[in-house]
């Protein structure tokens, strides 16, 4: 753990921030604290709210990769330039070409390359990391493929594991299950809550409101607006879906069904 | 007899053809390099526009200096191109023209304001439009070399014809960084998202990588033309992408095919209509920008024939 941090400090804080394109609003006035890591417990976060509702934006604008209107965020209670070795990103799959002439453990090892610093070549010690993290997501028989080679939930494995790699304290998902076979949802969602346990803050995009319940233990919902934050019982209510998603019925009806099946479990987990 | 034929031909070759084929296989070369980075950041475009953009930051500068040096040349070029990289910005935030469209505007505008430069001052300078464009390859000597063993002579090295000077620098120099930088070239190519959380300064990167585009267009035009730059950024790298799947061996790939088109090129275009019986050479340069498209399209084929067989064959084993 970073030395500075002290118990008080949150994961993730975010102050006022307020993003927008072409001066239409994205994001507006988001104020967010992740869940505080307790007795050695981090967090699952779902966030979920309808397209265009600023999911992607927020990440990014949260890891600096878009620059923000307004508005300030805090790792563990420092500014993003001195915690960037404790946090990850996992971009959308669709965001590289997956015919790049690279192998799946090249790919891996780029989670070392901070730690590596500017010149230094990939080590082996790096490339060693690299094969263990792509042993926690169950691919490690195909370290020396080309990345075109694989199929799309290994290859959303792999990004995975390139996260893993990063040794981060706190990670940002971008829809990991999006397009992916049930083998490695369910290879996902274990790391993740391997990671939890370990005391990792860990905040995902989401698409399937139906798992919601399942997986994760809190919930941040958004349109433009922060519309709810909190345990999945204090959040993930069918009032706030609503507020969220507006009159799109057919979601909310199977976010209700979910809701009816999983909320003691999960409710249970998220006072946990 | 043999020798001194032999002897008669050899020394023809150092004093005609080794300077111009020299220059030849560094331009290509760094060209080739590049174009292997530049086409698997998709924007093998962007080399296109430099080496065109820069055209009018080259005639401004020896219009002011008199001089062909390199000094002057990459201050002009560098100017011009910050020039041209600030109007696609202003074009696509106040006109809100889509990046594509706005480089190929800008860049389409500065290469004419060059060739309208050139020619409006063709008489006062020494410098016309056939040989920006094409270059002036065979043209290039290199006094005092007659023989290999003339190369180990201080004298001659010091005699080094400028372009040669100047490509096999900026190849070195390119050498250097692409080496130091191996890894966050790979990863600023492949994942540039990824490398800005990292906090490893992806820009700075790009920036590195247009400012060795814009240095390999200045140190190329002058032998090559600026036509065939633009080619060597694109097919070598294009080629190379048919033939493996690491990225090292790209960029050795990019490089080899770009020499190998240089080579070839050359040779055909000094030798080739000699064999058919026609007395004049063609353009070498014109030739070398045939051969590397010829190399992209065998390098395409071969491998749609290449999975059509692998298809068949499954086919029949399965």
């Amino acid at each position: 753990m970073n030395q500075h941090s002290t118990n008080t400090d949150p994961p993730l804080l975010v102050r006022d921030m307020t993003v927008a394109y072409d001066k239409r609003p994205v994001l507006w006035d988001i104020d967010y604290a992740s869940p505080p890591i307790t007795r050695g417990h981090g967090s699952l976060t779902a966030i979920v709210g309808p397209n265009g509702a600023g999911k992607s934006t927020f990440i990014k604008a949260c890891l600096g990769l878009l620059p923000v209107a307004t508005g300030n965020v805090r790792f563990f209670g420092q500014p993003l330039a001195k915690a960037r070795a404790l946090v990850g990103y996992v971009p959308q799959r669709e965001s590289v070409d997956w015919d790049f002439p690279v192998s799946v453990l090249d790919v891996v090892a780029m989670g070392r390359y901070r730690t590596l610093g500017w010149l230094s070549p990939v080590t082996r010690a790096a490339k060693a990391q690299a094969l263990d993290a792509l042993a926690h997501v169950g691919i490690d028989n195909l370290a020396h493929r080309q990345i075109g080679q694989l199929s799309g939930g290994q290859q959303q494995r792999v990004f995975i594991a390139r996260a893993l790699a990063q040794q981060a304290r706190l990670y940002f998902m971008d829809e990991p299950f999006a397009g992916v076979d049930a083998a490695t949802e369910q290879a996902i969602i274990a790391v993740l809550r391997s990671l939890r346990d370990q005391g990792v803050t860990v905040l995902v995009v989401h698409h399937d409101l139906q798992t919601v319940p399942t997986y994760f233990d809190h919930a941040l919902l958004l349109n433009t607006r922060l519309i709810a934050t909190g345990t999945i019982a204090d959040a993930f209510t069918p009032t706030n879906l609503q507020r969220t998603y507006g009159g799109r019925l057919t979601l909310l009806e199977q976010a209700s069904t979910a809701l009816a099946q999983n909320i003691g479990p999960a409710g249970v987990r998220g006072q946990a | 007899m043999t020798c001194t034929l032999a002897d008669a031909v050899g020394s023809i070759f150092w004093r005609l053809d080794f300077a111009p084929l020299l220059a030849a296989v560094l331009a290509g070369a760094l060209c080739g390099l590049l174009s292997g980075v530049l086409v698997l950041r998709r924007s093998a475009m962007l080399g296109d526009a430099i080496s065109h953009a820069v055209l009018p930051g080259l005639v401004i500068a020896f219009l002011l200096t008199g001089t062909r040096s390199v000094g002057p040349m990459l201050i002009g070029a560098a100017l011009a191109g910050v020039l041209a990289v600030g109007m696609i910005e202003a074009l696509r935030r106040l006109a809100r023209v889509e990046a594509g469209a706005a480089t190929g505007v800008v860049f389409s505008v500065f290469f004419a304001l060059g060739v309208v430069l050139i020619n409006a001052y063709a008489d006062a300078i020494d410098l016309d439009p056939g040989c920006v464009l094409y270059g002036s390859l065979e043209g290039l000597r290199w006094p005092g070399l007659n023989s290999p063993s003339d190369l180990l002579n201080i004298e001659t090295l010091t005699n080094t014809p400028r372009p040669i000077a100047t490509l096999a620098a900026t190849l070195a120099v390119t050498l250097v960084l692409f080496a130091g930088g191996f890894k966050l070239l790979r990863l600023w190519c492949f994942d540039a998202g990824l490398m800005a959380s990292l906090g490893l300064r992806p820009g700075l990167v790009g920036g590195v990588v247009i400012a060795l585009v814009a240095a390999a267009t200045v140190a190329s035009f002058e032998a090559v033309g600026s036509i065939l730059v633009v080619a060597l950024l694109a097919c070598p790298g294009a080629a190379a992408r048919h033939l493996t799947d690491r990225f090292g061996t790209h960029l050795l790939l990019s490089t080899l095919l770009a020499v190998l088109a240089a080579v070839a090129g050359y040779t055909l275009a000094v030798w080739g209509p000699g064999l058919f019986g026609h007395p004049h050479a063609v353009s070498a340069p014109g030739m070398i920008a045939v051969c590397s498209g010829v190399i992209l399209l065998v390098c395409v084929l071969g491998r749609m024939v290449r999975k059509k067989l692998l298809a068949l064959s499954q086919r029949h084993f399965a």
